[in-house]
């Protein structure tokens, strides 16, 4: 299924309105990092993900693995836009007995295919997919996508060069590179320097773009569906929070809800009439 | 004698013919023995270099697409990989099988820092996880193939060091997952052990039976599910029982067999285990002598339960 960019765009616009609802309902959950990964979300299901929404444990779908779980609205939302689950569903996110658990949980939620939440998993788990899928003679293909704080993580270097070992060309990483993470900024936390070079010097192709021009969105998501000969990993520069002023590069709003005001605020930037 | 790591390593082989089944490695296949399967079916063997916490979560990944992945490490560098295990097996439950050799003070002479004596406690803890230490290579064989059945991931602890072959001749069928093997039966006192401490409660109970006094052996190689059955059993019949394991007394197998008897009965429990410390540099007998785990201890423990009937 091929989307026009402005219809890429548009469904963006959707699932950042969707953010920010679930997470001002909740009044908890982590807002800045759904909205530096939608962009990226709306593209690779909007092009690229061989999913059925109608049935989503088909044996040979794509795998996506949201590693950095805690981004679960970001998530939620593209699937209940897709139709994996109901935009009813989206009001259980935090809610007892939800299936918008507060991470994604693929125990709860249909179309999630692993259960994270705790940083640094998700790449070694997309590595397991990627050798299944090889090892099954299978075209399907595992995305992972990853938090630049997240690569802080000591056991997402041991799963890049293993990955590169085992020439894994249907394992494709996407970073959000939003520069922001739980406490601060990451260059305050623990300055990463050349992060493309240190993929490359793991084995791995490396393509970078701006996470929210959606016309760069689908070249990396091109760049990724062509690059076969061993790993591939898009990094993305992206805003924190990016689509609500108040939000956006604002390390306050890693993991905070809005208030009644700001709530309203942040649907009137998004083109809602409240 | 016989080590029970080379049960573990007959037994992949001889689950080879399952094509699901994926063997996983952390540069020690030559120890924990996945070796053989590796140069038989090198093209279902994944090597993860050394590191323990990627490994987890390729089998995990693995099992998720429908394989039944086999990883296998020592026991003590499992541990660094408890939380991808609590949190990407555990959780979901997805069926990966962990295998942590060199278990136990009992490894010797690496000395302290390769004695794993935490593991079976830890992965105790874990909701939807089977815990297994069995106690030779026969049983060790026939449960690691058991395991490719199992919907729930698993840990199972083996051994460095050889110990005595105890079920040379039963059929397959005696030895199940989460049932506890009775060896000798006797009514004065019931000795549960797993692991390499079952020949030495078996050593134990013919120490006894000089004095007159006769004891049950139960071979616990399944730590969880416990066989709460059995305890019960063997607790009504004896009066009193004794656990022994080269593990911490803390949160093992005597934790284990003393969390269930203090909402059952007020049966006396003597513990024989390693007693909240680190190990040293030391040949395998050394180590038990030194860790009072030997026969003579597990021996005196009994003499010591009986008292308190």
């Amino acid at each position: 299924m091929q989307h026009t960019i402005e219809e890429l765009e548009e469904l963006a616009r959707k699932c950042r309105i969707e953010i920010v609802k679930m997470v001002y309902r909740a009044q908890a959950g982590h807002p800045g990092g759904s909205l530096s990964e939608i962009d990226l979300l709306a593209g690779l299901y909007g092009t690229t993900m061989r999913v059925r929404p109608d049935q989503p444990d088909w044996e040979d779908r794509d795998r996506f693995i949201l590693s950095k779980g805690h981004a679960s609205p970001g998530m939620y939302a593209l699937l209940a836009e897709r139709g994996f689950i109901s935009h009813e569903d989206l009001t259980t996110y935090r809610v007892l007995g939800g299936v918008c658990q507060g991470h994604v949980d693929m125990k709860w939620c249909p179309g999630v295919d692993f259960s994270a939440g705790s940083l640094g998993m998700g790449l070694s788990y997309g590595m397991g997919c990627a050798i299944a899928a090889k090892l099954d003679g299978s075209e399907r293909r595992a995305f992972v996508m990853l938090g630049d704080g997240e690569i802080q993580e000591g056991s997402v270097w041991e799963a890049a060069m293993a990955a590169a070992h085992h020439e894994l060309g249907n394992l494709k990483v996407i970073l959000d590179r939003n520069r922001i993470q739980n406490d601060d900024f990451c260059e305050t936390q623990m300055r990463m320097f050349d992060i493309p070079a240190k993929w490359r010097a793991f084995g791995w192709n490396v393509k970078e773009i701006d996470g929210h021009d959606m016309n760069d969105v689908v070249d990396g998501m091109n760049f990724l569906s062509e690059t076969n000969d061993g790993p591939s990993i898009l990094i993305a520069h992206t805003v924190k929070g990016k689509g609500v002023s108040f939000m956006e590069d604002n390390p306050a709003f890693h993991g905070a809800a809005p208030n009644d005001e700001q709530y309203a605020q942040a649907l009137t930037e998004l083109g809602v009439s409240v | 004698m016989a080590a029970t790591r080379d049960g573990y390593g007959q037994a992949l082989l001889e689950l080879a013919e399952n094509e699901k089944v994926v063997v996983l490695e952390a540069d020690l296949g030559k120890s924990t023995k996945s070796l053989h399967f590796r140069k038989a079916y090198p093209e279902r063997t994944i090597s993860c270099g050394i590191g323990e916490q990627n490994m987890l979560l390729v089998a995990a990944g693995m099992a998720s697409s429908g394989y039944i992945p086999f990883a296998s490490t020592f026991a003590i560098f499992t541990e660094r990989a408890f939380e991808q295990m609590r949190n990407g097996v555990a959780r979901p439950k997805l069926a990966v099988h962990l295998c942590g050799s060199h278990g136990g003070t009992h490894t010797g002479t690496d000395g302290s820092s390769a004695q794993s004596i935490e593991d079976l406690a830890i992965y105790r803890t874990l909701p939807n996880v089977t815990v297994m230490h069995p106690s030779d290579e026969v049983s060790t064989r026939i449960l690691t193939k058991r395991l490719a059945a199992s919907p729930n991931p698993s840990y199972m602890r083996t051994a460095r060091n050889k110990t005595p072959v105890l079920y040379d001749d039963v059929p397959e069928d005696s030895i199940q997952i989460g049932k506890g093997i009775e060896l000798k039966n006797g009514n004065d006192v019931a000795i549960v052990a797993c692991g390499v401490l079952v020949s030495e409660a078996l050593k134990a109970a013919e120490m006894l039976a000089e004095e007159g006094i006769s004891a049950t052996v139960v071979d616990m190689h399944t730590i969880k599910p416990l066989d709460t059955i059995l305890i019960d059993n063997i607790a009504k019949r004896c009066g009193c029982i004794v656990t022994a394991e080269d593990h911490s007394i803390i949160g093992g197998l005597g934790g284990a067999v003393a969390e269930h008897l203090s909402m059952t009965s007020s049966t006396p429990l003597e513990r024989v285990g390693v007693k909240d410390r680190f190990g040293e540099s030391g040949q395998s007998d050394e180590m038990l002598e030194l860790m009072e785990l030997s026969a003579p201890h597990i021996a005196n423990a009994a003499r010591r339960a009986i008292q308190r009937k």
